[in-house]
């Protein structure tokens, strides 16, 4: 699969990352070169293998329905640039 | 041109758990904003998730409830995109493997205006857990949102149907169907006001008899039944009319305005769609074995279609009335309760579904919250098996419950009720009605069946409708015999 220079602006968009021209270039070039990777991993043959999921053989723990998590808005909001009424506040977005 | 409108739903359902998707703060509705927001729900650097147990019970039940496969693995997907109450950049959801796979549920659809009853089976295409986004304010200061992150991480269970309603009714049919079952099953409190069970509505028509689905619009969001019923008809005849026109459909996410009874495209889906779907590095693929799903069968209500048998081998109800009684909880726990204290079977299912749900309904209450309790009716049922009192005088007797002006006895004793079952009185009435009515007895001599019918309506108006009906016909046949 082949990449060109709209794909990686448009990927660049999706994960809202401003990309100059020539960064775009550079970036084109760094992830065509994971993609010829990869290709040349399809042709082993994996046939009766189930997908990895995870890297370790384990499965997932599971928490006890129980609150744990005390109110400490006060605490994380004296980092946020803006709040308001116990809200963050963001630029305006509109639907 | 015959058009056909093809529907699959999507619905997010919140689960009743007390505790967060992955972490511990509390799910509880209605608190101050971000008071419930930690430090996972914030999504700050370095937090890792940790799957909560009783929402995985939940999903469980749902999958038993509905005879689904059930994943003896199932992963974990994030799901990219950027929206302030996001504030991972990713909801963490189920793709590839979810946690409950293909099922059923039969619904019942009502009769419609030239249409009969009947039953259908929609397949469920899979369900899935995740966790619910937060709340953006837009107007509480100029030029700025206010994001509320006590919702962020909430538990979620979608459930995903095929593409196999047909109508508006039936959409609005299963969604009411799948409303019931996850609070029969104890999953969700169905509370629609405050987003507890939100379905999204995909919509797409094609002409009759052809098998290629038409492009789909999704409605979003709708939290009532009504407004459903609605959407869906003004969508599809909206869609419709763009194709006859000679227009096409573009593929959208679009909203419902009550106000207007309309539906707007909300953005194109496009580029929004794009979500990127991988696996999630920070949890481990979930483990069902089959002693997780006894140890959760064991713990479940009987389920409305196990019901439905019992009611009819137990009570010989027809299919018919043990499905509508078992069309929610609460209904067929009052049936029960009505049984158990005395009542006739036959005759409960009559009432329950008969007098008590129109009242119901003419008063918007629902079961749980009639005047008249399970004993009451009961005891109703009991003085017209015991012919003290006329169907008829019963309705009157169930108005006087309803109104609170006593218990039963005392009701019939108050408004005079008691039906005369003495032949000696009802003879004398007879005698009376026959001597006023020569005309009509002629008639009938003469081979009208129909004078016989006014003659019994005249002895009960006589009788101020107090008296036996099944004697007066006995009584009056002999006498004219």
């Amino acid at each position: 699969m082949a990449l060109n220079l709209e794909d990686i602006k448009r990927i660049a968009h999706l994960a809202r990352i401003e990309v100059s021209d020539t960064e775009a270039q550079e970036t084109l070039n760094k992830l065509s070169g994971i993609l010829g990777l990869i290709e040349q991993m399809q042709a082993v043959d994996t046939a009766g293998i189930a997908p990895m999921s995870h890297s370790q053989d384990v499965t997932q723990r599971l928490r006890e329905d129980v609150v744990t998590q005390t109110n400490q808005r006060e605490l994380f909001q004296s980092i946020a640039p803006a709040t308001q009424d116990g809200l963050y506040l963001v630029p305006k977005v509109i639907e | 041109m015959q058009w056909e409108v093809v529907i699959g739903l999507e619905t997010h359902v919140q689960l009743q758990t007390k505790s967060k998707q992955f972490s511990g703060a509390s799910t509880t509705y209605g608190a101050e904003p971000n008071t419930q927001a930690c430090e996972v729900s914030i999504a700050l650097p370095g937090v890792l998730p940790v799957l909560n147990k009783q929402s995985v019970e939940c999903a469980i039940k749902f999958g038993l409830a509905i005879d689904a496969d059930i994943a003896p693995r199932s992963i974990f997907a994030r799901k990219n995109y950027f929206y302030p109450d996001l504030p991972k950049g990713y909801q963490i959801s189920q793709f590839e493997l979810p946690v409950v796979g293909k099922g059923k549920i039969t619904i019942q659809v009502p009769a419609g205006k030239n249409t009969e009853a009947y039953e259908k089976v929609i397949n469920i295409t899979r369900a899935h857990l995740e966790e619910d986004a937060g709340k953006s304010v837009h107007d509480a200061v100029e030029g700025m949102s206010g994001i509320d992150l006590n919702r962020a991480g909430t538990p979620l269970l979608e459930i995903v149907t095929e593409p196999d309603m047909r109508s508006a009714a039936e959409a609005v049919a299963y969604a009411k169907k799948l409303h019931e079952l996850v609070q029969w099953i104890g999953i969700c409190d169905g509370n629609m006001q405050e987003g507890s069970f939100r379905c999204d509505v995909n919509v797409s028509v094609r002409p009759k008899g052809t098998e290629k689905l038409g492009t789909r619009r999704e409605i979003k969001n709708l939290n009532s039944f009504k407004f459903m019923l609605q959407a869906i008809e003004y969508e599809t005849q909206w869609q419709i009319e763009t194709l006859e026109d000679g227009g096409t459909i573009q593929q959208a996410t679009i909203l419902f305005n009550p106000d207007t009874g309309e539906t707007r495209a909300m953005r194109s889906k496009e580029e929004a769609n794009d979500y990127r779907y991988f696996p999630d590095p920070d949890l481990l693929p979930l483990e069902v074995t089959e002693a997780d799903k006894t140890r959760v069968r064991a713990d479940m209500p009987e389920l409305p279609q196990a019901l439905q048998a019992r009611f009819t081998s137990e009570y010989q109800l027809s299919g018919y009335d043990a499905s509508n009684l078992t069309s929610s909880r609460a209904v067929a726990d009052y049936f029960v309760a009505v049984v158990n204290a005395g009542g006739d079977a036959k005759q409960a299912a009559n009432w329950v579904m008969g007098a008590l749900s129109a009242k119901l309904n003419a008063e918007e209450k629902t079961v749980a919250e009639s005047p008249v309790s399970a004993g009451q009716l009961a005891a109703l049922l009991k003085r017209i098996a015991d012919n003290t009192i006329s169907n008829n005088a019963a309705k009157q007797v169930f108005e006087g419950l309803w109104a609170g002006e006593g218990e039963v006895d005392a009701i019939i004793e108050a408004k005079g009720l008691k039906q005369v079952s003495d032949t000696g009185a009802i003879e004398a009435i007879i005698n009376d009605v026959l001597a006023a009515n020569q005309a009509m007895v002629e008639e009938y001599k003469a081979g009208k069946e129909k004078a016989f019918n006014a003659l019994v309506g005249q002895c009960m108006k006589a009788s101020k409708g107090k008296a036996n009906p099944a004697q007066v016909n006995e009584l009056l046949k002999s006498k004219l015999g």
